[in-house]
């Protein structure tokens, strides 16, 4: 679980977050939406600590991260795995190595045991045989699912997505949504997935954050989004040619 | 103002790159991968100028001392003076400012824009001990390549000598023994290591601190050669007046 409360964040006199509270539950998906500039990916950089917001704090776990000592600090970090929205895959490292990092970083484990791990993980994400290319080898959307495979190799407490199926074709991005979802079950981990995708809140949408200029203006389950009143909400969720055909189907039958 | 904050920044960078190191074979493996990329990549390079202007020095000393009355072991000691004093160490860092320098820039630089530093630092890890501390170690062999420049230096300067008929071996190797004085090979080699560091590290702080996309990859990349080629002009002043007056 981890809480945020009063949440505040700004780049010089730009105030991108603009005091934000909610909770993030264990062995839910966790999602935050929102239109693009809204401040998702800023706040999921204040959460796992790449940014230092200006105010207001976080906890994981109840212990909030500004009275954790280094070595928690540092426990903390080897439990948090993080899928970039660019994928940020070492293009140094073959993908074998991208994968086997955090492994080699925080394990002391033999390197055949590794490899075995690398390529369980890559058969998750549906890419097999592609060991030993390297990032710039490989298509994007191979690249997101090797970015996948790197965040929960080390099997992570706390996961996070920044856009996970972007630039990924429909098929296979229900695939990553649903992979995502049965992780966080399976390990009873805390998962926050940033998206702007639809497809994605019908699929793994089980809490639902709604970030509108760096304001949470709602909060609400999967069912609940379909059902609310506020503006900004519907707005978003039916700005879908989609979502709307299927509401005005919805609505003459009714 | 800004240039304090600069200076200041460098010297916070010089901090977390010797603390919080990472784990020690991790470490290894990258130190001889950067021996690799910055130094044995360079062998090439260093060889060919470091020959050719050898040879070129030679030959404008010669051509320049026409006079019957000047000996003729004078070319081949000015050779040596000018190889090892300033040619070897200062001339061939500046050119590695170029190659090394904007080498460093702009791979840690695309390394920051595409979040691979963010990356490091999620997973707990001092990105500057790793990305920099590598560097400043397999800089340490980086004296080798000035050895070698002086070495085909002089030698490019005796083939341009004797082969151009304008001293005869004899005479050049007698000139290459006068008056030798050993620290100035101490005074070269003090030198190359203070410009092996500035190589290492003012680019890796252009690479490290700069925003933006692709586009200001490049501007750092040539922001960071002109700064440190600037430092290793003004280094050599500095060194040259401590040492040697
Ligand atoms: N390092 C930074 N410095 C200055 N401003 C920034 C920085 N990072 C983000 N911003 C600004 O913060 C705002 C929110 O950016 P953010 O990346 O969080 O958007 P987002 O909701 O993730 O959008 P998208 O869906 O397009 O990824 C933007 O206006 C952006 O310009
Ligand atoms: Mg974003």
């Amino acid at each position: 679980m981890i809480a945020i409360d009063n949440l505040k964040m700004q780049f010089g006199s730009e105030e991108i977050l603009k005091g934000i509270s909610t909770v993030f539950e264990q062995g839910k998906t966790n999602l935050i939406i929102g239109q693009s500039g809204s401040g998702k990916s800023v706040m999921l950089k204040c959460l796992i600590g790449l940014l230092k917001p200006v105010a207001g704090s976080i906890s994981y776990h109840n212990k909030p991260t500004n009275e954790m000592n280094l070595v928690q600090q540092r426990i903390l970090r080897e439990e948090i795995g993080m899928l970039f929205q660019g994928g940020a895959l070492f293009d140094s490292m073959t993908i074998e190595e991208n994968i086997m990092f955090p492994l080699r970083m925080f394990s002391e484990q033999s390197r055949p045991k590794m490899i075995s791990r690398v390529n369980e993980v890559l058969n998750r994400v549906n890419l097999d045989g592609v060991n030993n290319k390297f990032p710039g080898e490989i298509s994007g959307g191979m690249q997101k699912r090797v970015s996948i495979a790197r965040a929960i190799v080390n099997n992570p407490k706390y996961l996070f997505c920044d856009e996970p199926n972007s630039g990924l074709d429909p098929k296979t991005a229900t695939v990553i949504d649903n992979l995502i979802q049965k992780i966080t079950h399976e390990n009873d981990i805390t998962t926050i997935v940033v998206t702007h995708d639809m497809n994605s809140v019908m699929e793994i949408g089980e809490r639902i954050n709604f970030l509108k200029n760096g304001i949470l203006v709602w909060k609400g389950t999967q069912e609940e989004i379909f059902k609310t009143n506020n503006q900004d909400v519907t707005d978003f969720v039916y700005s879908s040619n989609l979502f709307k055909k299927i509401r005005d189907v919805q609505n003459k039958n009714i | 103002m800004k240039y304090l904050e600069d200076i200041g920044s460098y010297f916070l960078m010089l901090r977390r790159t010797f603390s919080g190191f990472t784990k020690g074979d991790v470490l290894r493996e990258l130190i001889f991968k950067e021996i690799d990329d910055l130094v044995m990549s360079s062998l090439g390079i260093v060889s060919f100028i470091g020959f050719f202007v050898g040879g070129v020095i030679t030959l404008q000393t010669a051509l320049n001392l026409t006079d019957p009355i000047i000996p003729k072991e004078l070319v081949a000691f000015a050779t040596r003076q000018s190889i090892i004093l300033e040619f070897a160490p200062t001339f061939i860092s500046i050119i590695m400012a170029g190659k090394v320098g904007s080498f460093i820039t702009s791979s840690i630089g695309s390394m920051r824009v595409t979040e691979q530093i963010d990356a490091l630092e999620v997973m707990g890890i001092n990105s500057l001990n790793y990305l920099v501390f590598p560097k400043v170690i397999a800089l340490l062999t980086y004296p080798f390549l000035i050895a070698i420049a002086m070495f085909l230096g002089i030698f490019g300067g005796l083939i341009a000598g004797v082969y151009g008929g304008f001293v005869s071996l004899d005479e050049f190797i007698r000139g290459l023994q006068e008056d030798f004085i050993p620290f100035h090979l101490v005074y070269a080699f003090v030198k190359t290591y203070v410009f092996a560091f500035i190589l290492a590290t003012v680019p890796a702080w252009h690479g490290y601190y700069m925003k933006g996309g692709a586009l200001e990859v490049g501007k750092a990349s040539t922001k960071s050669f002109v700064w440190t080629s600037v430092l290793i002009i003004f280094a050599n002043y500095i060194i040259t007046q401590l040492l040697l007056s």
